[in-house]
């Protein structure tokens, strides 16, 4: 009889084709999903060393990072620089008969809201991506991660990955979230809690009732910040919601199959008794709307709060990173957070472009105006746009003063035009606060989609519960 | 890949917590196709002023740590993106050791797969290479790969640990694809039991 095992410890037994004396583990990878950005490098080495892909069935391309989200983007080129990326992957996969979804088709999106909505992440399955916030896809119980170019090559030409077996660390957040308390504010607690390195070396799982009841999406946003406390993934154990998203999705198994697959699903659960390396509890009803006021996610307060004081800090490190935070966020201790006026809000992202996401922006700013310079809000792929329009959701958005855009990644990243300009300051349903994050010298303010419509609605960061 | 025995250099001191990757090479210079010519954009939104002219106060623009081949760095270096780009720019800047009191993850693999080498080491000895590397052109160190040793200004050698494959390979510039290319029966072995299990993962 074996020992109880962890969802985590169960995926990863379930990929070791060898175990090497070094302590690493010869793992294999199920699933690759692939963008311009990371992967030109990597298509390059093949051809350089006269390797091909070792599974053409196992990937997928689809351009995000410097796709423009403009109406006219079939014909507008942002830069050569972009041009040359998009171009680069397109050609490659022709190349190398990579499935490829083109800009102009309503199947493209961001990666990580492409991969679930295509039924290529499924649960159990090992699934990387050179994009950090691969990790969104743990939310099927699917062990999902982010790796360098590097590794994308390795995954290329070998289906698999050296690693050494990660620490597992459980997050519970158990009992009911309070009214407005959404997943992006429990991701943005936990990493309040745990801090941006908190995760560091570890999976997290993600147990509780709170964490249950969320909708899929929800599951998604959660494990979409786990790299920003500091984990490579995340993972919520599968369940019928989850075998009901994958469902009668293209890629998904069919049939039998399905049944065949759903049989096996059902074995992904941490066994009774199975030990973590650490463990935090997290009460629900605890958790109040979150807002970063700083340049590093785990810079987060509840909305009630007020700017940090770098005198409080615990050590002379923490000070000299609270005055830089501040300074480049030109605010001053002690400011109430619902008193900081904003410039722009910015929707959208693998964190927070979905339909639930869409719904939620859509319910608070229906029958209201915008009081920001601009209010853009992304679908994170084209089949969430066409969802929304056929909801009617986008006349709501554009009647408010929001701009309706193709799907991209967009402002969360500024790599293509939407960008914040120098100084200006934005309520952001994105992921990182880093500074010039959203462009040059811009200032971030992340929160939760209802969060940043309430913002676009004031002008100034709002409690969504008083509005 | 660049083989790293033995390196004998200047270390620079950056003393910040949680340096990010976006800090390290902003997103508007990762629309390239190329790994190389990216060590001009490293720290660029902190190394340069806004007309492109080179920042006094940042340590890597002073004359003594110009030529640095060492960092000396806060906790959490490199979180935040993959990105390779990240290390490829350090790279070409000339950094080939990093040493910190933690990494990021994903940025810690990177750059073992190009020639650098992070070194993790606790706090307190930190804060003393971090004074030792605020002594400008004096503050040379010996970083010693195959030894696993790493020599300060005075003479004293501190000890470190690195997984032994990694090091195996660092030192060995060894291509770890080329390695694991030479595993493709086990592979093809695993995939055709998994196929049998799971037949809905193949096509």
């Amino acid at each position: 009889m074996t020992s109880p095992r962890t969802l985590y410890d169960k995926i990863w037994d379930a990929h070791v084709v060898e175990e090497q004396q070094s302590g690493n583990s010869l793992i294999y990878i199920d699933r690759h999903i692939i963008h311009e950005v990371t992967s030109p490098q990597a298509f390059e080495g093949l051809r350089l060393a006269g390797r091909g892909l070792r599974r053409k069935d196992a990937i997928l391309a689809v351009p995000d990072h410097n796709v423009p989200t403009t109406p006219d983007r079939a014909t507008r080129v942002d830069s050569i620089e972009s041009k040359t990326q998009l171009d680069a992957l397109e050609r490659n996969c022709r190349e190398f008969d990579v499935d490829y979804i083109p800009m102009m088709d309503a199947r493209q999106g961001i990666v990580h809201i492409v991969g679930p909505e295509q039924g290529f992440t499924l649960p159990g399955t090992t699934i990387v991506c050179g994009d950090s916030h691969t990790s969104t896809h743990g939310a099927f119980g699917a062990l999902a991660f982010g790796i360098g170019t590097s590794e994308v090559e390795h995954v290329m030409a070998t289906q698999t990955l050296i690693l050494k077996r990660s620490k597992n660390l459980r997050i519970d957040v158990s009992g009911e979230l309070g009214i407005g308390v959404t997943a992006k504010d429990v991701a943005l607690a936990v990493i309040g809690t745990i801090g941006t390195a908190g995760g560091t070396g570890s999976v997290i799982e993600f147990t509780g009732s709170a964490i249950k009841g969320l909708s899929m999406e929800g599951r998604m946003t959660l494990c979409n910040m786990a790299i920003e406390g500091g984990a490579r993934a995340g993972l919520v154990e599968p369940d019928e919601k989850t075998y009901e998203y994958i469902k009668g999705k293209p890629k998904a198994p069919k049939g039998a199959q399905f049944e065949m697959a759903v049989n096996y699903w059902n074995s992904l659960k941490s066994d009774d008794g199975a030990l973590y390396d650490k463990e935090v509890f997290i009460d629900a009803a605890d958790i109040v709307p979150q807002v970063t006021w700083g340049t590093s996610p785990q810079d987060v307060l509840p909305i009630t709060g007020y700017v940090p004081n770098p005198a409080d800090a615990k050590d002379a490190d923490q000070k000299a990173s609270i005055e830089r935070s501040l300074d480049y966020m030109g605010l001053a201790p002690g400011t109430k957070l619902t008193d900081v006026k904003v410039d722009k809000v910015f929707i959208g992202s693998c964190t927070n472009g979905r339909i639930e996401d869409m719904r939620a922006v859509a319910k608070v700013v229906e029958g209201r105006k915008v009081n920001v310079a601009e209010a853009l809000i992304v679908p994170g792929s084209g089949l969430v746009k066409l969802q929304a329009e056929e909801e009617g959701l986008d006349k709501i958005f554009i009647e408010a003063g929001f701009d309706w855009r193709e799907p991209g990644c967009s402002m969360c990243l500024a790599m293509n035009a939407d960008k914040l300009l120098p100084g200006e300051r934005c309520a952001s349903t994105s992921n990182r606060n880093f500074e010039g994050r959203q462009g040059p010298k811009s200032r971030t303010h992340l929160v939760s989609p209802a969060m940043a419509a309430a913002a676009a609605i004031t002008g100034h960061l709002t409690d969504i519960r008083e509005l | 890949m660049d083989k790293f025995k033995s390196i004998r250099a200047v270390a620079a001191p950056l003393p910040m917590i949680n340096v990010d990757t976006d800090m390290i090479i902003p997103q508007n210079h990762l629309r390239t196709i190329e790994r190389t010519g990216l060590g001009k954009f490293a720290f660029s939104n902190i190394r340069y002023n806004d007309d492109g002219s080179e920042r006094e106060d940042f340590v890597l623009n002073k004359p003594a740590y110009r030529n640095a081949q060492i960092l000396i760095t806060g906790e959490n270096f490199g979180c935040g993106s993959s990105r390779e780009h990240a290390p490829w720019a350090l790279k070409d800047f000339g950094i080939r050791c990093i040493i910190a009191p933690s990494f990021a993850d994903i940025f810690y693999g990177n750059c073992f797969k190009n020639g650098i080498l992070p070194i993790k080491l606790p706090q307190e000895i930190i804060d003393d290479l971090m004074k030792d590397a605020e002594h400008g052109a004096n503050a040379v160190f010996t970083v010693d790969l195959e030894n696993l040793e790493i020599t300060r200004p005075d003479g004293q050698v501190i000890k470190f640990e690195v997984d032994a494959f990694r090091q195996h390979c660092l030192v060995n510039g060894l291509d770890d694809i080329g390695l694991t290319m030479a595993k493709g029966e086990k592979i093809s072995a695993f995939e055709e039991k998994q196929k049998a299990q799971q037949p809905w993962l193949y096509k």
